[in-house]
């Protein structure tokens, strides 16, 4: 039934457990608003043929709808408008809310093309490998106008969007491939801008991310650095820039907040409320830093936007994120582990 | 088969100058009429271009960069020269005054000014076009719009310009609908024509200086470097996009209210029925005018925007296609136990319910948030709003055309070959749209130029689709045209209408009515006897 429906309806293949969701409520949507259709088609063509006018003189009775006519046809419409939009945002925050022990991979738009960067160091123009049976999360920006990352097998896109990090997650039970499209008009070569996503086993996913560590061309070379994980750039970035003459990473306030735990932390504001420190935060506030100011510090920090690349400012959370109390020594997260967000 | 020998509007001068000074309502109608047509097809030209780009994956006949351009022509020829004037400026500013028995609108040398405002408006907008034209689609989202290299600005200005047009259309309308009813034509005996457009004029006064102001903006970035969209410099690009659609989305109401507004004249004239739920139908025009303002959010639930606000645009949403519902179940009840005669705008009125249902359910859809994740610009939601804007706003401006034109112009068109064409063009949208649907299902992004081939066979049918609309345009062009000098004499009322329009001399005398008419019964009456109700 699930296969029949999809074929009439031309949906691509289910890739992704939310398509698998979402395409039940195609399905009820799109049918209803058929057989609606039909009926309605119907009963006008009925009334063409049955009241059809025979005499240039013909009369007409005056009729009036009832309140109780009228109600009805306000009543069944919206109810059954509001139960589609309960079905459908329940579906939604679910599909808005990534668990916490997802694969996190960095995704840049820009014209025109694809760069995922993993946190344990490969990157690839293009093609996103992931492995099968394990939620990813995307974490989206872009280096130029705004692109919309569009997977039709998964039933689902996100725009990315320069100066700000937006996030997409996703599960592929089974290995395969899948077609990338940008779905937000970026340009010149916005239809060409394609990619893929490749699904791997698990165990195949492992073979290929240490094959990567090993044969990238920078490894081979002699003397050459073993490519860096994003949190080790972004150790060298925030000393490079700075970062660190304001913010401690050993739990000791500054000027700014220590670094040391902040990831995952909610912390309250200057004039009331509270925010979490989560990727969108951090990120906001390297580019506007004045927006969103932590309570007992001054607003001195300046921003950073044209001074960051989205490649830079990623590999900062990175490394922000891998500054967690109780924990000995610092090492590259090569798979995050979210503290609870109570989310 | 001499023209009408009675004094009427078309024979007050006939000379260039006459028309260019009148203040006569339904001369300024009927040059908007004459406007917005040559620019549908200055926009169906370009919307052909682009179906023949499409008949194959690669290049077919022109590049990427003259692909980009063209849609974005289209786009904004059709949405802001021919969508949103033309039935408001045109079939309104003809019908209003005849409706509600005034002898013209209440200021008509702004009336004037709002058609010269369109031309200069136009002018500019077309003088982009042959600087090169701009790329960035009618949307003109930030940051794209502010760095490419393309001739942006004189689409920029044009449109700002067509905005004051717009506005003092509307406002216009409300001071005439205010103001200017005959003595006993109480609120609730005005045709639901002009409940339409002053529902409509609502809209153009609060939400187009909204898009005047954010046009200004994106100039003023692109000039100057302003900031206020870009990331670079601590602007925000998503911003553009609420402020766009604020204007937008209830702009979409522009369109479609007046439509409905021909629809239910139409229903009721060709069923000789009173309208089944009068009052429902003006609250629900209200409604729609109202709501239509808090749902602009539900074109960016893929933008990172809040889940909790795209859960509250979307729910708004809902609301707004319950008073599209109420309005269809109205027009079918105005069919039962009518006398209804099929005649051309009756078919077109036909095709209007069944676009504008279909189309909107569809709407409904997409509103669910989790399923637009899937649809968000794509081919379906093109097909979405072309089933609406073009479908049933296109039908809706030919069911006017074809009622109203013994109306303006004292002549009969050829009846066969008119409902002939009215088949055809509802089959052509059907072939041309549905296709499109299907490619939206099957994951086609919108604005794309080129596309992988296993797209091509709907692509291939939605062009054949054209082809078929594109000859009923020309065929209806075709006889219009003949009649207007060789159809037969229509003489006051062809169809046998109750509407108010129809009381004074077709075409009308220039002051419109010789005796203020009276108006002791509501609109649209065509029995006396009192039924209450279907059962």
């Amino acid at each position: 039934m699930n296969e029949l429906l999809r074929r009439l309806f031309f949906l691509p293949e289910q890739g992704s457990t939310f398509a698998v969701k979402v395409d039940h409520l195609h399905f009820v949507l799109l049918l209803t608003t058929l057989a609606v259709a039909v009926g309605i088609g119907a009963v006008g063509l009925f009334f063409l043929v049955r009241y059809r006018r025979r005499t240039a003189s013909d009369a007409t009775p005056r009729v009036v709808a009832a309140p109780w006519m009228e109600g009805l046809f306000i009543g069944v419409p919206l109810s059954l408008f509001l139960l589609w939009f309960v079905l459908g945002f329940q579906q939604f925050v679910w599909v808005m809310s990534p668990p916490q022990d997802s694969l996190d991979v960095y995704v840049t738009g820009k014209q025109w093309m694809w760069k995922f960067t993993y946190p344990g160091g490969p990157s690839a123009i293009d093609t996103l490998v992931v492995p099968a049976g394990r939620p990813v999360r995307l974490l989206l920006t872009s280096r130029d106008v705004i692109h919309s990352f569009y997977v039709p097998d998964f039933r689902m896109k996100r725009d990315a969007v320069p100066g700000r990090y937006t996030d997409l997650w996703f599960e592929a039970p089974k290995p395969g491939r899948h077609q990338v499209l940008c779905a937000e008009y970026c340009g010149l070569d916005h239809s060409v801008m394609r990619g893929e996503v490749v699904v791997l086993s698990p165990s195949d996913f492992d073979a290929w991310q240490d094959a990567q560590r090993r044969n990238l061309p920078v490894a081979a070379l002699p003397g050459a650095r073993t490519p860096e994980s994003m949190a080790v750039r972004g150790e060298r970035v925030a000393a490079a820039q700075g970062c660190l003459q304001c913010h401690t990473v050993t739990g000791a306030p500054h000027i700014g907040p220590t670094w040391l735990g902040l990831y995952g932390r909610r912390e309250p504001l200057e004039g009331g409320g509270a925010v979490l420190a989560d990727e969108a935060y951090l990120t906001e506030s390297m580019m506007d830093p004045l927006a969103k100011v932590v309570a007992g510090y001054a607003p001195v920090m300046p921003g950073y936007h044209g001074r960051l690349s989205a490649e830079d400012s990623g590999a900062l959370v990175e490394f922000i994120k891998s500054l967690r109390p109780l924990r000995p020594g610092v090492t590259a997260a090569e798979e995050p582990v979210y503290v609870p967000t109570g989310r | 088969m001499s023209p009408p020998a009675a004094e009427s509007y078309l024979s007050d001068g006939r000379t260039l100058w006459s028309w260019l000074t009148t203040h006569d309502h339904k001369r300024i109608g009927v040059m908007f009429l004459g406007l917005t047509l040559f620019f549908f097809l200055v926009g169906g030209l370009f919307a052909l271009a682009l179906r023949i780009e499409l008949l194959t994956p690669g290049r077919t006949i022109m590049g990427h960069l003259a692909y980009n351009r063209m849609f974005t022509l289209h786009g904004v020829t059709m949405v802001w020269l021919f969508m949103i004037p033309a039935i408001p400026s045109a079939f309104g500013n003809f019908l209003v005054p005849l409706m509600i028995g005034a002898r013209d609108v209440a200021f008509p040398r702004l009336n004037l000014a709002s058609v010269y405002l369109y031309v200069l408006g136009a002018s500019v907008t077309l003088w982009g076009m042959f600087e090169g034209g701009a790329d960035t689609g009618w949307t003109f989202y930030t940051p794209y719009s502010t760095t490419t290299g393309t001739a942006v600005l004189p689409v920029l200005v044009g449109v700002f310009i067509i905005g004051f047009s717009t506005i003092l259309t509307g406002l216009n309308f409300i001071a005439t609908v205010h103001t200017l009813r005959a003595p006993g034509l109480t609120w609730m005996k005005v045709p639901l024509f002009v409940w339409a457009i002053y529902g409509t004029a609502i809209i153009q006064v609060l939400a187009t200086p909204v898009l005047g102001m954010v046009l200004l903006l994106v100039a003023l970035e692109r000039v100057v470097g302003a900031g206020i969209f870009d990331p670079a410099r601590g602007g925000d690009p998503i911003l553009f996009q609420h402020l766009f659609w604020f204007y937008s989305h209830p702009a979409v109401y522009i369109m479609v209210l007046p439509s409905m507004g021909v629809i239910s004249e139409a229903v009721s004239a060709f069923s000789r029925k009173n309208a089944f739920s009068y009052r429902m139908i003006v609250y629900s025009t209200l409604g729609i005018a109202f709501v239509g303002f808090f749902t602009w959010g539900h074109h960016m639930f893929a933008s990172g925007q809040s889940t909790f606000g795209s859960g509250a645009f979307g729910a708004m949403s809902m609301l707004v296609a319950i008073f599209t519902a109420i309005k269809i179940f109205s027009w079918l009840g105005t069919l039962y136990r009518g006398s209804i005669a099929i005649e051309s705008p009756l078919i077109y009125t036909l095709g209007f319910m069944f676009f504008l249902f279909f189309g909107g359910m569809i709407g409904v859809a997409y509103a669910t948030t989790s399923l637009n994740l899937h649809w968000h610009d794509t081919y379906s939601v093109v097909a979405h709003f072309h089933f609406i804007m073009v479908g049933a706003t296109v039908m809706a401006f030919l069911a006017a055309l074809h009622y109203w034109f013994p109306k303006m112009f004292g002549r009969c068109f050829p009846a066969k070959l008119a409902n002939g064409a009215a088949v055809l063009i509802i089959f052509g949208f059907i072939a041309t749209f549905v296709p499109q649907f299907l490619l939206g299902n099957l994951g086609m992004p919108r604005r794309y130029a080129d596309y992988p081939p296993h797209f091509q066979s709907l692509h291939v049918a939605s062009t054949a689709g054209a082809s078929l609309l594109a000859f009923g345009f020309v065929a209806i062009a075709f006889y219009l045209a003949w009649s207007l000098r060789h159809g037969a004499v229509a003489g006051d009322n062809p169809w046998g209408s109750e509407g108010f329009e129809w009381r004074s001399a077709s075409p009308p005398p220039t002051h419109n009515f010789h005796v203020t008419p009276e108006y002791p019964t509501g609109p649209h009456e065509y029995a006396r006897e009192e039924v209450p109700h279907a059962a």
